[in-house]
């Protein structure tokens, strides 16, 4: 085999590959890819039901129910809408009422949002960066959502999921 | 006193860092021995200034010197004095002077055992080490110096984030930075010999050690990591295709590449400029890993920091090192000259389909991770790229590279023989077909899945085997001769049979968990029996305990298997008061490689607890193949071949280099 062959035969190989890879990661992209939302961009976009997306706000005050068998049910809410989700399962460390979340999972024909994973994964000030972000774009950032316990502390994060 | 002695240590490291990225090329040029060897001791030097200065940190540290802001953030009096040490690296500015540390640690050991090297070749190597160093020296002294002082020192520190308060922050930190660091080595290598434009088999075989001792390090880091969020963050998950977690995987994969390309350039001399491009690509990856973990662009529980102005620093060096890297590979890889030829199906051709589909497989996980990231600079739009993404994808290029790599070793170089090779694999591949029958009669058609992707680890693993067997003659030659012979097998022998078997245990491991993982989530009340997988376990009760620098609350339960007791599990949530935040602390029982798996959640009304039981059949197994990846690593590193026909007496090598 000359030195040619051999070169093409490499060449050929790798782009067969490569091909196949840009092939499993288009397809990946279309079908995996989880978008981000808030109440209020649920409410303009109308998601359709079934498709499955990352919501993420502020957990409503006051909303938080504890059903049986560690059903719960809270309100997600960016100040302008508010949503109704559910979820079965155990909380995350880090979950509290009047702090940001982010949950994943679809929404029912009724509205609901049926979340299968909590993520807690924000630092102390318990403020997702997405869901500060789409506060702030919205205009209902508080300063001191983001208020820092004393002394110029950088915000130690912490990370956690529950499914 | 000791913090400003610690900071002036810094600064002189940075002084001799300047001095050795410099006068040694300087001496390159113009061919002095002299100038050339300045290297050498700068670069102990500068390791003796580093270690102070870390030193001091870890000093300050234990004493609770409150008056340091790094201290007071992140210790407190009543902290153990083993968190009090790892501590020092369990915040930014501390776990970048490890990362110099680690930095200046490797350069002094090329300094140090780099006798056999051309001197021209140590004196460039070092040099570009020292200019990494020098930009890591500049971000911390403008942007994160730890010894920065505070006016009115405050009595009590802010204590260490609860998560980070475990003995993983030990182990994991220093053994990941020992392997991101470590492939400075290889990088350096590279930039040095294509600034030399010289480039032969051994300066591969120069490279290979160092290469090999990052990538133990970077596996057992991986490993150690990974295990550590399985018990730590109590939701029972090992990995979650976080981008931190991709960021050290990307060099891993890289890493690993680049261990088999090194093998083709030393034995057959081919291979050399993409050798060198995967060198380079391995080093800029951990420095893009470096950067996605301490820049503060993603959160995680690894992101300390969330300044501006350290995230644009880390960017310009990436920028600069990965992009002058690239340009100067661009400018001379072509003066390189060619090397050996071979047939596609030969072992060449076999570690350059393995090269293809690692580097092809890391290069998924890079889009993965770093398209939301320019989506969201690009457009505003926020989406996850999460597991299925990479299960899509990532997994249908790891299955050839699976059933490639028990072929690979019994290829012969130049010109292999497929049908020999496979002929000698028949054992391995009835082995193979055989667990996946009994597994899926076992599972009763459960999925065709599990059994299949069993088989195919049975099928690395009884391979990693054959080429045993084959090596050594067993059951074809007497015993004794087949024993004899296994003695005399290289260890380098013994480490790629051990690497790849381990590959095929973690698979096993990773299927077993993934496919027959048990859950149990529900409220308990003292007294309640939760039943699992076979087991039963009855909650004793709850009770409070005061730790050292926090409230628990431990729950007792009993385990029985069949009416036979097993013992007592107490998971338990942890109140750091200081920080008021309550982390999980799973319990775990062992079987075998099985665990049961008990973590806490919120009480509820009426004193019922949620709990929340897994049962991991295998599950230890992820992790026990990375430990005998890296042990096969560590046998290839002990190696004969390694030493021999390399370094001489130190002594009579410093004389000859003098007449050079």
């Amino acid at each position: 085999m000359t030195r040619k062959q051999r070169r093409l035969t490499i060449i050929g190989g790798s782009l067969a590959v490569l091909a196949v890879a840009a092939v499993l990661v288009l397809n990946a992209m279309r079908d995996s890819i989880v978008f981000f939302s808030t109440p209020s961009m649920v409410a303009e976009k109308h998601i359709a039901a079934g498709r499955r997306f990352r919501l993420g706000g502020l957990v409503q005050p006051g909303s938080l129910v504890h059903g049986d068998n560690l059903a719960v049910t809270f309100e997600v809410a960016d100040g302008s809408a508010a949503l109704p989700v559910s979820y079965k399962g155990i909380l995350p460390d880090l979950f509290r009422e009047g702090q940001g979340v982010v949950a994943e999972g679809v929404l029912d024909p009724s509205g609901v949002f049926r979340a299968d994973t909590v993520l807690a994964k924000h630092d102390e000030n318990y403020m997702p960066k997405e869901v500060a972000d789409a506060l702030k774009k919205q205009g209902h950032w508080k300063d001191d959502y983001g208020k820092k316990p004393a002394y110029n502390a950088k915000p130690a994060a912490t990370q956690g999921a529950s499914r | 006193m000791i913090a400003e002695a610690g900071h002036y240590a810094l600064v002189l490291a940075l002084a001799l860092a300047l001095i050795q990225s410099s006068v040694p090329i300087l001496g390159a040029r113009l061919r002095d021995p002299a100038l050339m060897n300045v290297a050498r001791s700068t670069a102990l030097a500068q390791l003796l200034f580093v270690a102070l200065s870390f030193a001091a940190l870890v000093t300050l540290h234990v004493t609770s010197d409150f008056s340091v802001v790094n201290v007071f953030e992140n210790s407190h009096s009543l902290k153990p004095l083993i968190y009090k040490i790892t501590g020092v690296w369990g915040n930014h500015e501390g776990s970048m002077l490890l990362w110099v540390s680690i930095l200046a640690l490797f350069g002094g050991l090329v300094a140090a055992f780099g006798n056999n090297l051309p001197l021209s070749l140590r004196a460039h190597v070092l040099a570009v080490q020292a200019w990494i160093a020098s930009a890591f020296y500049l971000f911390i002294l403008i942007t994160s110096n730890p010894f920065l002082r505070i006016a009115d020192p405050p009595i009590e520190g802010r204590d260490l984030n609860p998560v980070l308060q475990d003995i993983g922050l030990a182990v994991h930190p220093p053994m990941l930075y020992l392997g991101y660091v470590g492939f400075s080595i290889s990088f350096s290598f590279a930039v040095a010999a294509l600034l030399e434009g010289r480039i032969d088999a051994a300066w591969a075989r120069w490279v290979r050690p160092w290469t090999l001792m990052a990538w133990i390090f970077l596996t057992l880091g991986i490993a150690m990591g990974s295990y550590w969020a399985y018990y730590e963050l109590g939701w029972g998950g090992w990995w979650f295709w976080d981008p931190v977690e991709n960021a050290s995987l990307m060099p891993w994969l890289a890493g690993t590449a680049l261990l088999h390309s090194l093998v083709v350039m030393e034995k057959r001399n081919a291979l050399k400029v993409w050798t060198i491009l995967l060198s380079i690509l391995a080093f800029s990856l951990s420095l893009l890993g470096t950067f996605l973990v301490r820049s503060g662009v993603l959160t995680s529980v690894h992101a300390f920091a969330s300044d501006p102005t350290r995230g644009v620093f880390i960017l310009l060096i990436l920028c600069i090192f990965i992009g002058g890297s690239l340009s100067l590979y661009a400018w001379r890889a072509s003066s390189l000259k060619q090397g050996g030829l071979f047939a596609p199906i030969s072992r060449e051709g076999a570690l350059v389909l393995n090269n293809l589909l690692l580097t092809t497989a890391c290069a998924t996980v890079f889009i993965g991770t770093l398209y939301p990231l320019a989506l969201e600079v690009l457009t505003g739009e926020k989406i996850s790229v999460g597991a299925p993404f990479f299960n899509l994808t990532f997994g249908p290029l790891f299955l050839p590279l699976l059933i490639a790599v028990p072929f690979g070793p019994l290829l012969a170089w130049k010109r292999g023989d497929l049908l020999g090779a496979a002929q000698r694999l028949t054992a391995a591949g009835v082995a193979a077909l055989v667990a996946v029958a009994v597994l899926w009669a076992w599972t009763r058609g459960g999925g065709a899945f599990a059994p299949l992707a069993i088989g195919l680890a049975v099928f690395v693993i009884a391979g990693a085997c054959s080429d045993f067997a084959e090596r050594t003659g067993l059951f074809r030659a007497p015993f004794a001769t087949a024993v004899r012979r296994a003695r005399g097998l290289p260890r380098s022998n013994w480490g790629t049979m051990l690497a790849h078997a381990g590959v095929g245990i973690a698979l096993i491991g990773i299927v077993c968990e993934t496919t027959w993982n048990s859950e149990y989530i529900g409220s308990m009340k003292p007294d309640d029996v939760a039943r699992i997988a076979g087991f039963e376990l009855k909650l004793d009760g709850l009770t409070q305990r005061q730790g050292p620098n926090y409230r628990e609350m431990v729950a007792q339960f009993t385990v029985s298997l069949d009416g036979q007791p097993l013992g007592v599990m107490t998971p338990s949530k942890r109140n750091f008061t200081t920080r008021g935040m309550t982390t999980t602390e799973a319990a775990l029982k062992t079987r075998g490689a099985s665990q049961l798996y008990i973590s806490l959640g919120d009480i509820a009304g009426g004193g019922a607890i949620a709990v929340r039981i897994y049962y991991k059949p295998m599950v230890l197994l992820i992790w026990f193949g990375p430990v005998l990846m890296a042990f096969g690593g560590m046998l290839s590193l002990s190696d004969r071949r390694l030493r021999v026909g390399a370094p001489k007496p130190a002594r009579a090598m410093r004389g000859l280099q003098a007449a050079e």
